[in-house]
Parts: C-alpha cells; structure tokens; sequence
C-alpha cells in the first residue's frame, strides 16, 4: 500500500509538447501531396456496341462533319472553316424545322464528327469544343429565357431540387463520332 | 507607473494549449482530400487546351488511360503507345479486359483520356472502340482551360 502511494504521486503522463510539432510535420506532409487542381476535360457518352443496325435517321437531321487529316472541315459537304462550326451547328441545331435543309427539332438533331486515322488529335479537340460551345450557347440562351444567369446556374438550381433538367431534354446533346477513315 | 506595473504582471501569452487540436484538424481534412495516386508516366502527354470543359468532381470515380509517344529518355520518342495505370499495353485487346475489371467495381466509372497533342485520331478511335467493348461508356477529353 506504501509502495502505490508513493506512485500515485509522482507524474506519469506520456510528453505531449511535442504532439503539436509531429502533427505540423504530417500536416505539411499531407499538404505537399495534395493536388488540389481538378481535372478538367470534354465529357461524352459512348454509344453502346450493339448488332442491331442504327435506327435509320432522316437526312436532314444529320450534320456530317468531316475532318481530314490536313485539319480541313467539311460540313455537309461544303469547305467550312473552323470558327465557323459553332454557328453552323447553332443554327443546324435550332432550325425547328423551319429550313428545309436542317433539323426538324432539337431533339431530332445528330451531329456527327468523322475523321481520317490521320487527323491531329488537337484538331479534333479545337473541332469538339466548337460544337460543345454551341450547345452551351444554345443552353445558356433557353437558361435565360427562365430567368438564369447561365445553364450551369440552371443546373445547379435543378439539382438541388431534384428537378428535371427540362433544358437538357431540349437540347439534347447527340454527337456520333463516326470510326475513322482508313485514309490514305 | 503604478498602473503600468499591474498590467504587466497578468498573463499575456496566446493560449497553445488547443494548437494540436487545430493541427489535428488540418491535417485529417488534408489526409481526406488528398488521393495518393500518382503514375510514373511512360509516355508524353502535353494536354492540349479548350474553352468549352466541365470539371470531373468526383476524382474517385475516374481512371484514367494515358496516350503519346513513348518516352525512350533524353528528349527521344517512340512510336505512339497507350498507358494504363504503371503499363504499357502492348495489345489493344487487353484494354478490354482491364477496363471491364475497373468497371465492375466502380459502376459509375468515367474514363479520362489524356492523349498528347501530337497524337493522332486512329490510336485514339482505337482505345474508344475497346471502352465500348468493356462498356465504360463515359468518357472525358482531358483538356486544359484555355487561357483566352
């Protein structure tokens, strides 16, 4: 009983000034590591493989772009330069079956991208993101006529409610990347 | 004087007592956030860039595929190659298979393609022709904001 006594007195705690110091180093550690940047990039949906023959499609609901391995555009068939596609396609896109050339409807409207085997990947990108800008302006455009500063405000508002993403359906993104040309 | 001499006498540390509390802290929201996943890149990819991106939240989900030219050391490269992950595949077939596995256990998985630049379309439909076999259907452009 003496003995315990005595030991209950003296200080038995575990050093913890230096529990701040180890606890900086993991922190500093952790924090070189990190990469806090987000990946950013192009997002599209691949069509599933399936044996059965695509549902035919009326000519006029298809804008072919044609991409070869020069950098060159054809859209429709017609020489088309590059700063030129998003407003093609806005109006391709938005045509509401008023030209008898173009879409019906928004949601009837497919652009198809096709490239040679050859074609810079970078060209395709620039190609890409033209065609995605026109959707953005057609979007962020149907956003403001509800009373939104742009579609991504939009969407968050949609989101946050669970609501349906009524622009999307109006704009439906359809891009076919057809397979490559064996080229030459 | 006098006064003076009072106020010097009360206590006028900062309280450290709650600092490795705070460190704590810190470091567990950075060893949450941070993802320990780096490859030894074997092939060149210098992203191109464009203005109409979206950003991947959700870094979890992505896996990412790797396409350039092959780093062969001192400013040489080879031919165009694909990387998965630490390899090189060698035959496209493979992609299949591996994508399928990642699929199965990520079902919300999106596959980043990070293709260089200089690359060309041909390997790229290639690789996509094999996601669609293994059914990663989602797919992103890795590319950087363009500056203008």
């Amino acid at each position: 009983m003496l003995l315990k006594k005595k030991k209950s007195k003296g200080e038995a705690e575990v050093p913890s000034s230096s529990l701040a110091d180890i606890a900086f180093l993991l922190l500093i550690f952790f924090l070189v590591v990190t990469t806090i940047d987000v990946d950013t990039g192009i997002g599209l949906v691949l069509p599933p493989l399936s044996d059965e023959p695509p549902p035919p499609i009326r000519e006029r609901n298809m804008l072919k772009i044609l991409v070869n391995n020069q950098g060159l555009i054809l859209v429709n068939e017609s020489p088309a330069a590059l700063r030129d596609v998003k407003d093609l396609v806005i109006r391709f896109v938005d045509n509401n079956g008023v030209d008898e050339e173009l879409s019906d409807s928004p949601q009837m409207a497919i652009v198809s991208i096709k490239t040679d085997r050859n074609t810079p990947y970078d060209i395709y990108i620039d190609m890409l993101d033209e065609v995605m800008g026109a959707y953005r302006e057609l979007r962020d455009a149907e956003a403001r006529v509800r009373g939104f500063r742009s579609y991504e405000q939009y969407k968050m508002y949609v989101d946050e409610r669970g609501l349906e993403d009524e622009i999307r359906e109006m704009y439906p993104q359809k891009i076919s990347e057809a397979e490559p040309d064996p080229g030459a | 004087m006098a006064h003076f001499k009072k106020k010097a006498k009360a206590k006028q540390d900062v309280p450290t007592s709650s600092m490795p509390d705070i460190i704590f802290m810190l470091l567990i929201f950075f060893m949450v956030t941070t993802v320990l996943r780096e490859v030894e890149l074997q092939v060149r990819v210098q992203l191109t860039s464009a203005t109409n991106i979206e950003k991947i939240e959700q870094k979890r989900l992505v896996s990412y595929i790797y396409i350039g030219p092959r780093v062969l050391g001192a400013n040489r490269y080879g031919d165009t190659s694909v990387q998965i992950d630490d390899d090189l595949i060698e035959d496209f077939r493979a992609i299949r298979r591996l994508m399928y596995d990642k699929l199965r256990e990520q079902p919300k998985l999106i596959v980043s393609l990070r293709v260089d630049r200089e690359s060309e379309m041909g390997v790229v439909s290639d690789v996509k022709q094999e996601l669609r076999e293994a059914g990663t259907l989602r797919i992103n452009y890795s590319t950087r904001r363009d500056p203008s």
